[in-house]
């Protein structure tokens, strides 16, 4: 229940007064007392409505401190009356899609919008999220709550927004859901089990926002690619815990469920011909996942959706698969013209999938002394030890 | 809520303006101030002069030191503010799209401090 819970209780103690921190440490110690107080006389005929009042009590306790005891009691009123209110009233409205949309407000620093959502509507600590994002948990910590403070005073509003500007705010938070995704993928095998768990809980998100936000193609869409990606998460390692690349994995170690479920969702969001970047981007792993069924991969039709998705996004990030893809459709040389027009800049530079590609599409167009280069520029760059021992195998057998 | 319109511009480009430019842009900030007000949401607001009228004084151990020039230098200058009372940020934002100085140059919201 708490996990259901958390986010639902959190939005709506914080709807009234936008103050996230205090709706936070108000359902803790509401959560506290129901762990002390439910074994010894029942859990309450409605178990939100219960944690909802005490929260409530909570934070009137600590406003009480500061104020005159007039005040105080008029408001402990009050909340007695909430109380019999919750409880005829049922179960409690759920406002975590408002939440959300706070939380990835054009407001907010994009940087903090995925890990609020995450310590929000999940209720995950601020240093399991630090670790998952690769910064201290001190740092975070600050982060998130900068963030928070400047929701309340600056009134950033809890409100879905209206039709008119909806399409470009919910792209802010499926953007900051797939940056949770896109982490805990990164670190699906990392030592901290913390960082696999981040995939699911994107996944959980993207399940909400999609219910919530009454099958918008592009929520749909977004749920329709983490489940490819993650589909396929058992395949990306062998027995041995070696890195299999995508072109090398068994497929009868795909999850056939989760691409099914996959499918369904993008055929309805396809039906609303409303396309966007989540959708293609699932559409791409879609002509992937062909080969589940027997079929070959289909080259040609990955890059002409690439060649979309580029002119869509103008993303560096997908100017290197787009790429990797053309190689594939059309030749290594192809691959590799895209790849050095994308990277002109130089802002290519930090980025280790631009170098593992063009090590790869270097090899293959017989240029060595290139390849053995951008090998290294990849390894360097590398995070995960597997996959950093498959480049490293990649180099040798160089020569 | 209420919020302060910070309208921060290009000076350099205001004084080297057409005339009939200037009495465009005149027009359009009288229009926007008349749509504040009919919304009900003005609660003051003034154009400034140039920020080469500025004079920055501080006292520091007793001593009072009077410097000239605005706070900082910098390219766009405060040029004028609104004080609003919005229902809340999207509110807020929303009024400050329809400023005229958004279009060529930057509005910051604040939020007022409530006393």
């Amino acid at each position: 229940m708490a996990r259901e819970s958390y986010g639902r209780l959190v939005a709506f103690l914080a709807a009234r007064d936008r103050d996230i921190a205090s709706a936070e440490d108000a359902f803790s110690d509401a959560l506290a007392a129901a762990l002390a107080d439910w074994p010894r006389r029942g859990v309450p005929a409605n178990p939100e409505g219960w944690l909802i009042v005490t929260a409530r009590r909570r934070r009137i306790d600590a406003a009480r401190r500061g104020r005159v005891a007039d005040e105080a009691s008029e408001t402990l009123r009050l909340a007695a009356e909430e109380l019999q209110a919750v409880e005829d009233a049922g179960p409690i409205p759920d406002r975590r899609l408002a939440l959300m949309f706070v939380c990835a407000h054009p407001a907010i620093d994009e940087a903090v919008r995925a890990p609020l959502m995450l310590q929000t509507i999940l209720g995950l600590d601020a240093t399991a999220i630090a670790s998952a994002f690769l910064v201290s948990p001190a740092a975070m910590g600050q982060r998130l709550s900068r963030a928070k403070a400047k929701i309340r005073l600056a009134g950033a509003p809890f409100r879905v927004p209206e039709r008119d500007e909806l399409p470009e705010r919910l792209g802010a938070v499926l953007e900051a859901i797939y940056a949770a995704f896109a982490h805990g993928w990164e670190q699906a095998f990392a030592d901290d089990p913390r960082g696999r768990n981040l995939a699911e809980e994107a996944i959980w998100l993207g399940r909400l926002v999609a219910s919530l936000a009454l099958d918008e193609p592009e929520a749909l869409g977004l749920l329709a690619l983490m489940l490819y990606a993650d589909s396929r998460r058992a395949a990306r390692r062998d027995a041995a815990g070696r890195y299999v690349p995508l072109a090398e994995q068994e497929v009868s170690r795909w999850n056939a469920a989760a691409i099914d479920e996959a499918e369904r969702l993008l055929t309805v969001a396809g039906a609303r011909r409303a396309p966007g970047r989540f959708q293609l981007e699932a559409a791409i792993q879609s002509a992937h996942a062909a080969r589940i069924h027997g079929g070959a991969t289909d080259w040609p039709a990955i890059a002409a959706l690439y060649d979309a998705l580029y002119a869509l996004t103008e993303s560096k990030v997908v100017a290197v698969n787009r790429a990797v893809a053309t190689a594939e459709a059309r030749g290594a040389t192809a691959g590799l013209a895209l790849l050095e027009a994308a990277a002109a800049d130089g802002g290519l530079d930090g980025y280790q999938s631009y170098w593992a590609a063009r090590a790869a599409l270097s090899a293959r167009a017989g240029r060595k002394d290139e390849a053995r280069e951008a090998y290294r520029r990849a390894i360097g760059l590398e995070f995960d030890p597997a996959t950093r021992a498959f480049l490293l195998e990649r180099l040798a057998s160089l020569g | 809520m209420q919020y302060l319109l910070m309208i921060h511009g290009e000076e350099g480009r205001l004084a080297t303006m057409p005339k009939a430019e200037v009495e465009k842009m005149m027009g359009a900030y009288g229009a926007y101030t008349k749509a504040l007000k009919d919304a009900g949401v003005l609660r003051g607001g003034e154009r400034l002069q140039p920020s080469t009228t500025a004079t920055v004084v501080r006292t520091k151990n007793g001593k009072t030191s009077v410097l000239n020039g605005p706070y900082a230098e910098v390219k766009e200058q405060l040029g004028g503010y609104y004080v609003i009372d919005a229902a809340d940020l999207d509110a807020a934002i929303g009024w400050a799209a329809r400023c005229p100085g958004a279009a060529d140059g930057a509005i910051e919201v604040r939020p007022i401090w409530p006393m």
